[in-house]
């Protein structure tokens, strides 16, 4: 990693969060400084830009603000990511969600897809694909492009194999993939009850209401303060007694919403929501 | 280097392969009064729910925890990066944690750790870079150096895997180049 030609400094960075938000409408003041550092670092590396050059593509070319979000947003995710998360979910939210008529679930930053189809397996494998329906949201319209295809790389899939047998699913996970060649198309039954569509968790609003969200390793990259106005959101989205996901190395700061949320599961960051 | 120790606000161990025994040895010398904030990265497996944590943790005097996303970094505290994140530091003096693309295949990666307290620290921190195959942490560890940190290698005939340290020492990163039994006296000191 050298980034020895690429220096930039905290006041560039509010300058270009400032221009982004004034040219594109998107708000990442409230994002983790030093992940984003490294982002826009890596951005410049990519693209060979100064940072002058850059601003100045930002504004004049409107091609490439959709390179720079798919780039500034970390899109790196896994089939079964913790596969201990998946194990508790299934043993202590799936018998919850089995008992509604219908269970609405979402993905909240599901960048190409990997969590929902995983989410997707575990529900049939409970038997619940008919009553369930998965919504996946991202910022970022390319990643959603990639999810609603749910064609993977062969290779990536058998770098979820492991992940998918500590889950103690049952079969293996290329059971639920038809290959050709080095591609893996996710199964059509594991497609159909699922919706992907542009949702910005820093400005957009409840859009449904859900009895499971997940959202994890998006709150990483998000600063204490964005991460409480988030928390709202959820909490206001889901139904009582819903179930609120993070990731296994995230937690609710928020003394607010520590209120309103039970730990169900403290190694695993599952919560569910109290009051109404 | 001995008055730069003392002066240390942070003390960043890197390592990877071969590197777990010298580390372990550390977490275990470090009194509990250390008044220092200690941060280890240190390859490993995914998924392998690790026994580093319970093993150092038994028997460091320090506190020790893993690594959470937005702890604040406090003193007195053996803090260790997770596996399959990148741990960042913060101006405000807090942890963030990332899952972007691994750094020499490796995730935590040293240099990202490395670069991070190096902008945010600078002189205020030690560095020590341990045995390993690759040559994660060399970058960091310059990087570092350049920001007025005291930097340290490993003797590579130390090294059980040498590629780490020397990778370092052929960059120029490291101000002092010690043997195992040296690391020790001087954090004993």
């Amino acid at each position: 990693m050298s980034d020895t030609a690429v220096i930039i400094t905290s006041l560039q960075i509010t300058e270009l969060i400032d221009l982004v938000k004034r040219v594109h409408g998107f708000d990442f003041s409230g994002y983790t400084k030093a992940s984003l550092k490294r982002r826009i670092v890596r951005i410049m590396q990519l693209k060979k830009l100064e940072f002058y050059d850059l601003k100045h593509v930002l504004v004049n070319d409107p091609h490439f603000f959709q390179d720079f979000l798919e780039e500034i947003t970390v899109n790196v995710t896994e089939m079964f990511r913790d596969p201990s998360f998946y194990k508790a979910l299934n043993e202590q939210v799936i018998p919850y969600l089995s008992t509604y008529q219908h269970a609405k679930i979402w993905c909240a930053g599901c960048s190409t897809g990997e969590e929902v189809y995983s989410m997707a397996i575990l529900l049939r494998e409970a038997g619940l694909s008919k009553k369930s329906f998965i919504y996946g949201t991202d910022i970022n319209t390319e990643v959603l492009k990639e999810a609603r295809k749910g064609i993977y790389s062969l290779r990536s899939i058998k770098s979820y194999a492991e992940n998918y047998q500590y889950t103690g699913l049952k079969g293996s996970i290329s059971d639920n993939f038809t290959i050709l060649y080095d591609a893996a198309s996710i199964h059509n039954e594991l497609k159909q009850n699922t919706l992907f569509s542009v949702h910005n968790l820093v400005s957009d609003d409840v859009f449904n209401e859900f009895q499971l969200i997940s959202c994890r390793n998006v709150f990483i990259y998000f600063e204490t303060q964005l991460q409480e106005r988030i928390l709202d959101l959820f909490y206001k989205s889901l139904c009582p007694l819903g179930y609120l996901c993070l990731g296994s190395k995230e937690t609710i700061r928020s003394d607010v919403f520590k209120k309103k949320f039970k730990v169900i599961n403290q190694k695993e960051n599952i919560y569910q929501k109290i009051g109404t | 280097m001995i008055e730069r120790w003392r002066t240390t606000d942070i003390l960043l161990l890197g390592g990877s392969a071969g590197s777990f025994k010298i580390m372990f040895e550390i977490v275990k010398l470090l009194p509990a009064d250390l008044d220092k904030i200690v941060i280890i990265i240190i390859h490993r497996k995914k998924n392998f729910f690790s026994e580093i944590e319970k093993l150092f943790a038994e028997n460091s005097r320090m506190l020790l925890r893993e690594i959470k996303d937005k702890d604040i970094l406090k003193k007195n505290t053996i803090y260790i990066a997770p596996a399959n994140y990148h741990t960042l530091i913060e101006t405000d003096g807090y942890f963030s944690l990332d899952v972007s693309e691994a750094v020499w295949y490796s995730k935590p990666s040293i240099d990202v750790t490395f670069e991070s307290a190096a902008e945010i620290y600078k002189e205020r921190c030690m560095a020590i870079l341990l045995s390993g195959a690759n040559q994660d942490g060399a970058e960091g560890l310059l990087k570092l150096k350049n920001n007025g940190a005291a930097t340290i290698a490993q003797h590579p005939d130390d090294a059980e895997m040498n590629e780490m340290p020397s990778s370092a020492i052929n960059l120029g990163a490291a101000d002092y180049i010690l043997h195992t039994e040296q690391i020790f006296e001087l954090l004993l000191t």
